[in-house]
């Protein structure tokens, strides 16, 4: 049995200025040596400029022309991934989940804000918000209508609940007309919100 | 914990609001309080599951009022007074206690790059045997521990089926408590939206989770 007790937190619930507030936290902790300012530097560059959606698309652009490489990455999404040089911040094993005519997946964390880092970066906050996280369970269908992607009535819709260590990528779809680009012109249609599985790839002449 | 934190089936949390073109971080701010969130969980005082919990203790109401990153924020300024690294008095004052020890960070630039470069360690361990296996009906257990879990509430007491072993992880409950970390298998069991939601949910849509052994039980 867990003793959590509901009584040892305060209430304080809205920083009034947020900027002050951890300007002075950021600068107590490297005063005490407990945090190495250059270490946040290279975190915030890397999220902000190195590990985002690009990489994501450029893993299904490669899935999409390379029918050995999709292969390798149903089976070992980790590995296949790393291939592209896109390695885990965070020990985390992924998962690459695919569309078809008959399947479409959608990614969610009831919990709190599970996402591939590695390939997806992180996480939008339409993704972490309660109305996402709540509804995404219960109401996919609904929840996709609001992302204007209407899902047939006789299509599975698959929903991942990250509740694990486990990270969801969804492999959309090749687009409709798309069958004359290369991998680069193909990574370019590639938007996070098809690898979340809140959207489609649209086909080549229809606007996202 | 039944907490706000576990969120699958609530209804009244209004549209989804997608931002068209969003920044990764809103304001710089933000991108301080991750790197910091980074910097003081490598010092290893606590792990991912005890700052995971950390977020589910915070009120209810400050967890909807709060944004994403001024829910980080706070919780680790109490996980800091909490594990004794940081008194009261200087989170108030911002500045050192007289006398106080310096430390020397964890986590510094070479180590954070490094890290991030970092290879997938293996869930594979056969010491540790699994309970159950692909294709097997199971049932999530239906318990409600005050503490720190990863079993939703909308699953628990339904039933579904083990589609995938995914190997050996840390069990979070225990983890999070520094009560050990009983590595068992975590496997993606399926269950029908028909099962979670009643009938009028469509025949063919599911929801897979990824449940630990100690949540299941043979259905």
């Amino acid at each position: 049995m867990w003793h959590t007790k509901m009584h040892d937190h305060d209430h304080q619930a809205v920083p009034s200025d947020p900027t002050l507030r951890v300007k002075a936290l950021e600068s107590l902790l490297v005063e005490k040596g407990l945090v190495d300012p250059a270490a946040l530097d290279v975190l915030v560059d890397t999220f902000e400029h190195k590990v985002g959606p690009r990489n994501g698309a450029r893993v299904v652009a490669r899935a999409w022309v390379d029918p050995a490489y999709k292969q390798r990455l149903l089976a070992d999404a980790p590995s296949a991934i790393a291939e592209l040089g896109y390695t885990s911040g965070q020990g985390e094993h992924m998962l690459v989940v695919e569309n078809s005519p008959k399947v479409h997946n959608l990614v969610v964390c009831t919990l709190c804000s599970c996402y591939p880092w590695p390939v997806l970066g992180l996480p939008p906050v339409w993704y972490k918000s309660a109305a996402y996280r709540s509804r995404a369970v219960i109401d996919p269908r609904g929840v996709l209508r609001e992302f204007d992607t209407q899902v047939d009535e006789d299509v599975e819709v698959r929903v991942w609940d990250s509740t694990a260590e486990l990270r969801y990528i969804v492999l959309p779809e090749r687009p409709a007309g798309a069958e004359n680009l290369n991998e680069e012109e193909l990574a370019a249609l590639v938007t996070r919100d098809a690898m979340v599985g809140v959207s489609r790839v649209p086909p080549l002449g229809e606007k996202a | 914990m039944n907490g706000i934190h576990d969120m699958g089936g609530l209804q009244d949390m209004g549209p989804v609001q997608h931002e068209k073109e969003e920044p990764v971080f809103h304001a710089a701010w933000e991108g301080r309080v991750y790197g910091i969130s980074s910097a003081l969980r490598a010092i290893g005082k606590w792990n991912l599951d005890t700052w995971r919990h950390q977020i589910e203790l915070l009120p209810p109401a400050d967890y909807l009022q709060m944004t994403y990153y001024e829910r980080w924020l706070k919780i680790n300024e109490q996980l800091l007074v909490k594990h004794g690294l940081v008194t009261p008095r200087e989170l108030a004052t911002g500045t050192p206690d007289p006398g106080s020890a310096k430390a020397v960070p964890a986590l510094t630039a070479a180590v954070a790059a490094r890290r991030l470069g970092r290879r997938i360690p293996s869930s594979h361990d056969p010491e540790v045997t699994p309970n159950f296996k692909a294709g097997e009906r199971v049932r999530a257990r239906n318990t409600n521990p005050t503490g720190h879990t990863r079993l939703p509430r909308y699953a628990r007491g339904k039933a579904g089926t083990i589609v995938r072993d995914h190997g050996v992880y840390t069990f979070p409950d225990t983890n999070a408590h520094f009560q050990g970390e009983k590595r068992q298998h975590v496997y993606s069991v399926s269950f029908s939206a028909r099962e979670l939601w009643g009938e009028d949910a469509s025949p063919r849509d599911s929801v897979h989770l990824d449940l630990w052994d100690d949540y299941l039980e043979h259905a």
